[in-house]
């Protein structure tokens, strides 16, 4: 692979601790996020990630810590703006309409960027009818981009697991996201449904320039398209740092592998 | 070799005698009737054959800027896309020789066939493709230049040597704008007895060898085929099968050329069967196989309809095997049926052939294996003009076709035209025609092997005339024996016709240097399970089913509805199966009794139970055995059997072998 540039850093979360009751999640975790890498985040399960991920998009409110967005420091996010400012993600467990087609379902994802109003919508008529017909278009891109073209017009509901998450990766796309948010875009697949979606997300990156925050359990897949790599465990902050550099780390290494305490 | 003076489109037909001259005719006399279709974004896209020819001249400048010269192969990889096809138009209008590769093949075996043509120049469709031919270019330098269709994933790619097609062009017509008159020249300098295209046999022993085809191969054998059925430049065709494959190139490019009608590119391979049902071709190929899928997804979907729907559709097709074909072959049908059939059209047959995407078919071809008459008889009823037809890449396709109203399951028809044929004293088929190939590339051994030098080819299958002129193939000629009174056996026809019944998985046919012809069968567990679970008949397994007396007496019925059809075939009527057997395993690939690609390997199998093979040549009505099997987890066990072996009846021969 070439050489990778990445640009400035757009996401910076410092000292974040988030507690349910007295249950701490996550305790004093600072990494940042640079424009147009893939950043990963791994650990074993209840580590945390998740919670990570919630933070970043404004569905969880930390306690402690402040969250950096394109220079500007806030304590947390919240979800609409989070969205707003083009933030996307998808979910570990599928949460698409099932009982709407692809093409519909990726649509939906374009809501943020419809202008016209829910009447014109409706009764589409003038600028709806154009604004429409760009919005389909765009999700027609969506869709010969990840290669569901035979799927197009079927619903959700019918299609084999490995689908569905190509289908919500793309309405996370259809929202043209700045920071595209993946968790566990490969839980539950084979090998060969597990290499055509990192080459989508390899290809999502290049392509578009999406800056990718990734949620994974397979390292082979985190280590082989990951920039950098932050390492959780039990809501603590093990590592970070280059595939290289976090490989050879020993307590990762002693999280992963086990170690008598 | 002359041209019929019938050409369609109406122009003087002794000058189009290339692809470049056919296309800016078209683009001349046509120029806004829709040339090609592609599905992309979800919308068919479309190209008038000026726009196409617009095209093709920057693509060829395109080429000829980055030295592309005549006489240099173009190796064309990917699927079915406009810019592929144009690719083939843009070589040959330099005077270059499209190859068109399999685009499933991996680099390895890629290698061999850019290095035999000595291809410098590819065109492929995607990144896969690309990143195949980096792989190859390290074992086959010959290749310098590589140009793409679809830059997905190729950005970063930085090699001096590669570039888009669309660059290519925009370099093309500024090389247009630079040297005025070059185009045209070029186009307009070829002839027919130049080489038109190079198709590579896929050998299924040694290396595959490039069939060189002339101008004239490919042109007239379109002409005339379009000629004998009445094609018009108003035709729709569905392109979705390998662009390397001969047939491909002639129902999807050398016939469009010289009809003028139109080629639509699916938009991926997975979205075929819907294109076909939007687009509504008027003239389709398929191999049998895509009929079978079709009709399964029909039976499979009408199991799960309502009652009414259930009886109405059994009802109507019942009534369309009666008479549907007859109709369609223009044979007399009472008034009573012919309104029943009206009806059943309506309700029935004209939704049917919708869903299948087949509702505007003028002619569909079948050919490559035997298609079950069921199958073809399914499509025919329904008013869909199917029809097989039989051919070679060495013959550019047609060598047999089915005439219009004389369709038989078992026949391919009737030499096209202008297609000679002889049977020499083996049995095996010859033919000579205008398609005859120029050679095989580089392989003067292999040309001399195959085609004499008076024009012969010889097709390497046995078949003889049936008594209505129809072209009988019967099987491979090496695998065609005789029995020990002389008469002629043909194994694979005997298997192939056992196979037809759903009963019936797999036939090994013995009979060579024999006294009678006998067959191993194979039942296929899930419909014999399935007919045994309706009635009440109690297995443990593939070994108990097919031991059980009913099941015997069930397969009997079908080897003596074989015999019977024999009977009536003067040549073949003393290889009628005396005796048979149900074999006690399926025949496997991992024990080596089929080849990978599920052909039985009969020698092996003689072999491998000789003590059966003694039961079948003697009066023993069972016959104990042990035979070694792997499992799938590599270990070998013995499986022991009492397998009996049963008499079946024969029938006097409607005619002696003259």
């Amino acid at each position: 692979m070439n050489e990778r540039n990445f640009g400035e850093v757009i996401l910076d979360l410092k000292g974040i601790s988030l507690s349910f009751g007295a249950m701490r999640v996550l305790n004093n975790i600072s990494f940042n996020v640079r424009q147009g890498e893939i950043r990963s985040i791994i650990g074993p399960n209840g580590a945390g990630k998740s919670s990570m991920l919630n933070v970043i998009n404004g569905v969880y409110h930390p306690q402690e810590g402040e969250i950096t967005f394109r220079g500007e420091v806030r304590k947390e996010m919240k979800v609409h703006e989070a969205a707003g400012f083009g933030i996307a993600r998808t979910f570990q467990n599928i949460a698409l309409f099932k009982g709407m087609s692809t093409l519909d379902n990726i649509m939906t994802g374009r809501n943020l960027k419809m202008k016209s109003s829910m009447l014109a919508q409706a009764i589409y008529w003038g600028k709806a009818q154009k604004e429409e017909i760009e919005h389909r278009k765009k999700v027609e891109e969506i869709i010969d981009f990840l290669e569901i073209q035979a799927i197009r017009k079927t619903p959700v509901g019918r299609l084999p697991y490995g689908m569905q998450k190509r289908v919500e990766l793309g309405r996370a796309l259809a929202a043209e996201p700045e920071i595209l948010l993946l968790d566990e875009p490969m839980a539950g697949m084979n090998v060969e449904e597990k290499e055509d979606m990192s080459r989508f997300v390899l290809d999502i990156n290049d392509e578009f320039g999406t800056t990718i925050v990734l949620i994974e359990h397979d390292m082979g897949v985190v280590m082989d398209i990951s920039d950098r790599v932050v390492v959780l465990d039990y809501g603590r902050q093990l590592a970070d740092g280059t595939p290289d550099v976090v490989r050879s780390n020993q307590d990762v290494i002693d999280a992963y592998l086990g170690v008598s305490h | 070799m002359s041209l019929p003076p019938n050409q369609p489109g109406g122009q003087n037909s002794e000058v189009l005698d290339t692809f470049p001259k056919l296309l800016l005719n078209h683009a001349k006399v046509r120029g806004d009737k829709i040339a090609m279709r592609e599905k992309d974004l979800g919308i068919w896209q479309s190209w008038t054959w000026s726009e196409v020819a617009d095209e093709v001249r920057a693509l060829a400048c395109g080429l000829a800027a980055l030295g592309f010269k005549s006489g240099d192969k173009l190796a064309i990889i990917g699927d079915n896309r406009p810019r592929l096809y144009w690719a083939m138009a843009a070589a040959q209008c330099l005077g270059g020789v499209p190859v068109p590769l399999y685009q499933d093949s991996v680099a390895e075996e890629m290698i061999y066939v850019l290095d035999n043509a000595d291809v410098r120049f590819a065109i492929v469709e995607d990144q896969e493709q690309v990143d195949k031919l980096l792989e190859v270019k390290e074992k086959a330098p010959k290749i310098e230049h590589i140009l793409f269709d679809d830059p997905r994933g190729l950005r970063h790619y930085d090699y001096p040597f590669l570039s888009s097609i669309d660059k290519a062009q925009e370099q093309g017509r500024q090389y247009d704008e630079a040297h005025p008159g070059f185009f045209d020249q070029s186009a307009l300098s070829g002839s027919g007895s130049d080489v038109g295209i190079m198709l590579y046999t896929s050998g299924t022993t040694g290396n595959p060898k490039g069939v060189v085809l002339t101008n004239d191969n490919v042109i007239i054998t379109a002409r005339n085929g379009i000629i004998r059925e009445g094609l018009t430049e108003n035709e729709e065709v569905l392109a979705y099968l390998p662009m390397a494959w001969v047939g491909d190139n002639l129902f999807s490019y050398a016939q469009s050329y010289v009809a003028g009608f139109t080629i639509n590119c699916p938009e991926s391979g997975a979205t075929v069967l819907t294109d076909l049902r939007e687009i509504g071709p008027t003239y389709y190929f398929a191999p049998p196989r895509v009929y079978e899928n079709m009709l399964t997804q029909v039976m499979i979907r009408m199991e799960d309809a309502s009652k009414i729907k259930q009886k109405m559709f059994h009802y109507f097709m019942d009534h369309a095997k009666s008479t549907g074909t007859r109709i369609l072959d223009g044979k007399p049908v009472s008034l009573m049926d012919r309104l029943i059939y009206k009806l059943g059209n309506f309700f029935v047959y004209g939704p049917l052939r919708d869903v299948l995407g087949l509702g505007r078919i003028k002619l569909a071809y079948t050919a490559g294996e035997a298609i079950g008459p069921e199958i073809f008889d399914f499509y025919r009823s329904l008013g869909i003009n199917i029809k097989q037809l039989y051919g070679q890449t060495e013959g550019m396709v047609f060598i047999c076709v089915q005439p219009d109203g004389e369709v038989y399951a078992d026949t391919v028809g009737t030499p096209a035209i202008d297609v000679e044929i002889k049977i020499d004293d083996n049995g095996e088929v010859l033919y000579r025609s205008p398609g005859v190939f120029h050679s095989y590339y580089k392989n003067p051994e292999s040309t001399a092997k195959t085609k004499t030098d008076d024009g012969w080819v010889f097709t390497g299958d046995a078949g003889f005339f049936a008594e209505n002129g129809h072209l009988k193939i019967i099987d491979r000629a090496k695998d065609v024996g005789k029995l020990n009174n002389g008469t002629l056996f043909a194994p694979k026809y005997i298997e192939n016709k056992l196979k037809f019944f759903s009963f019936i998985k797999e036939v090994v046919a013995f009979g060579n240097e024999r006294d009678y012809a006998s067959v191993f069968i194979n039942i296929d567990l899930e419909a014999v399970g399935n007919w045994a679970e309706r009635r009440n008949l109690a297995y443990s397994g593939y070994t108990d089913l097919a031991n059980q007396d009913t099941v015997y007496d069930m397969i009997q019925e079908c080897v003596e509805q074989v015999n019977l059809d024999l009977s009536k075939d003067p040549l073949l009527s003393n290889s009628q199966i005396k005796r048979f057997l149900v074999l006690h395993k399926e025949l496997d690939p991992d024990d080596g009794e089929l080849t990978r690609t599920r052909k039985v390997r009969r020698n092996f199998i003689a072999e491998r139970y000789g003590p059966l093979m003694g039961a079948l040549y003697s009066d023993v009505a069972v016959q104990h055995v042990e035979t070694q099997v792997k499992f799938e987890d590599g270990r070998t066990g013995v499986l022991t059997a009492d397998v009996k072996v049963r008499n079946a009846k024969t029938f006097t021969p409607v005619k002696a072998a003259s």
